[in-house]
């Protein structure tokens, strides 16, 4: 049996545990004013844009970013062929909108999908509201939506044809929060708890108008 | 902070799914060379579902698979009179992007469990001949390497079901 040369793997992963750690000091070293607030997600808040976007929602209408604000955003990006990896996270963000109770009506889930091809608006909205009823799912032009993300630092790639039709689309699986004012604030993984994320939602409901 | 410490896990995954692929090829090929037909009657199947996802969009098969024999079993497939294509799948998480590709199988080991569950294997469940609606029992038959096979109903849930029955 042939051992793959998996020595190399760890001494990255050290590396970039490394990086992120020295991330967070330096962070956490500039936050003179009052205690860091404890996030259990990744701040990301400042590096990347506001929530910007012309897609079109569950009715073909053309929907932008600005008409939204005033909503926490949850943001993941998938596919509606994908029926085991993206409705486990449509779950998973289901739960977390559950565990908000009242206030889950300040929080969106908004499903954005990376195969426009195949999405069209109705279907797209119906995927996004099986899961969670509030939920909201965009398509539209592939060019709007590569450069959306783009702007995440989104990856998406088509596969090859499936036999007897179809294919499937690899793709990021971080789930964004924006704040009521389309900020980038956090990112999560599918690994998250739904406590955590909802930690987080409540922290940032509950400092809103703070700045 | 938490991404970093996340390479961990992905990273300790990735090798046990090189090494466990290896192992299921080697299983699979002592399934396949087993004297006369392998027993599927070996295996037991409980908390069989389906997520059922709106119009005609593939759904996800899942079950418990236990191999009660003394021989390792080799999950390659599945039929149903429902589901015009059926594909074994496995969704992979790995350097924060999603996939999911086609596998040949999934090993049972001798007097061992595997699962078909979300985030990992499972049944890919394309073009219905009619629509599935929760609450509803699918029979679908699994197809072991060798050519035995099992039937066994599956029940239908709704999309965002977070477990099964
Ligand atoms: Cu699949």
């Amino acid at each position: 049996m042939t051992v793959p040369p998996r020595r190399a793997r760890p001494r990255r992963a050290t590396i970039v545990q490394g990086l992120v750690i020295a991330l967070c000091v330096a962070i956490l070293a500039g936050c003179h004013s009052g205690a860091p607030r404890a996030w259990r997600l990744t701040d990301v808040r400042g590096h990347l844009p506001d929530l910007r976007f012309r897609l079109l929602d569950g009715a073909g209408r053309t929907v932008t970013a600005q008409q939204f604000r005033g909503e926490n955003v949850l943001l993941y990006f998938g596919y509606t062929h994908c029926p085991d990896a993206c409705p486990l996270t449509m779950t998973h963000l289901h739960q977390v909108m559950v565990d908000l109770g009242p206030l889950a009506t300040r929080v969106r889930i908004r499903f954005i999908s990376v195969d426009p091809a195949r999405d069209t608006p109705p279907v797209v909205q119906q995927y996004a509201a099986a899961f969670d009823p509030r939920a909201v799912g965009l398509t539209g032009d592939m060019t709007e939506i590569e450069s959306l993300a783009k702007r995440y630092r989104v990856a998406f790639k088509r596969g090859p044809d499936l036999p007897g039709g179809g294919y499937e689309v690899t793709h990021s699986s971080a789930i964004y929060v924006f704040d009521t004012r389309g900020r980038a604030r956090l990112i999560a993984s599918p690994a998250d708890t739904d406590a955590d994320i909802a930690h987080d939602l409540r922290t940032l409901i509950g400092t809103e108008g703070s700045g | 902070m938490k991404r970093g410490i996340g390479k961990r896990p992905v990273v300790v995954l990735l090798g046990a799914v090189l090494l466990g692929g290896t192992m299921l090829g080697a299983a699979a090929g002592a399934a396949g060379a087993a004297a006369g037909p392998a027993r599927a009657g070996a295996i037991l199947v409980s908390h069989a579902w389906i997520r059922v996802l709106p119009g005609d969009l593939p759904a996800a098969g899942y079950a418990r698979l236990e191999n009660r024999g003394d021989e390792s079993m080799a999950l390659v497939g599945a039929r149903s009179g429902t589901y015009r294509r059926i594909m074994l799948h496995e969704s992979l998480l790995s350097g924060g992007m999603s996939e999911m590709k086609r596998v040949s199988h999934l090993t049972i080991p001798a007097h061992a469990r595997a699962a078909l569950s979300p985030g990992g294997y499972h049944l890919m469940l394309m073009d219905a001949v009619r629509p599935v609606k929760p609450g509803d029992r699918v029979p679908l038959t699994l197809v072991f390497a060798g050519g035995s096979t099992e039937k066994v109903t599956f029940l239908a849930m709704p999309a965002n079901a977070s477990a099964g029955p």
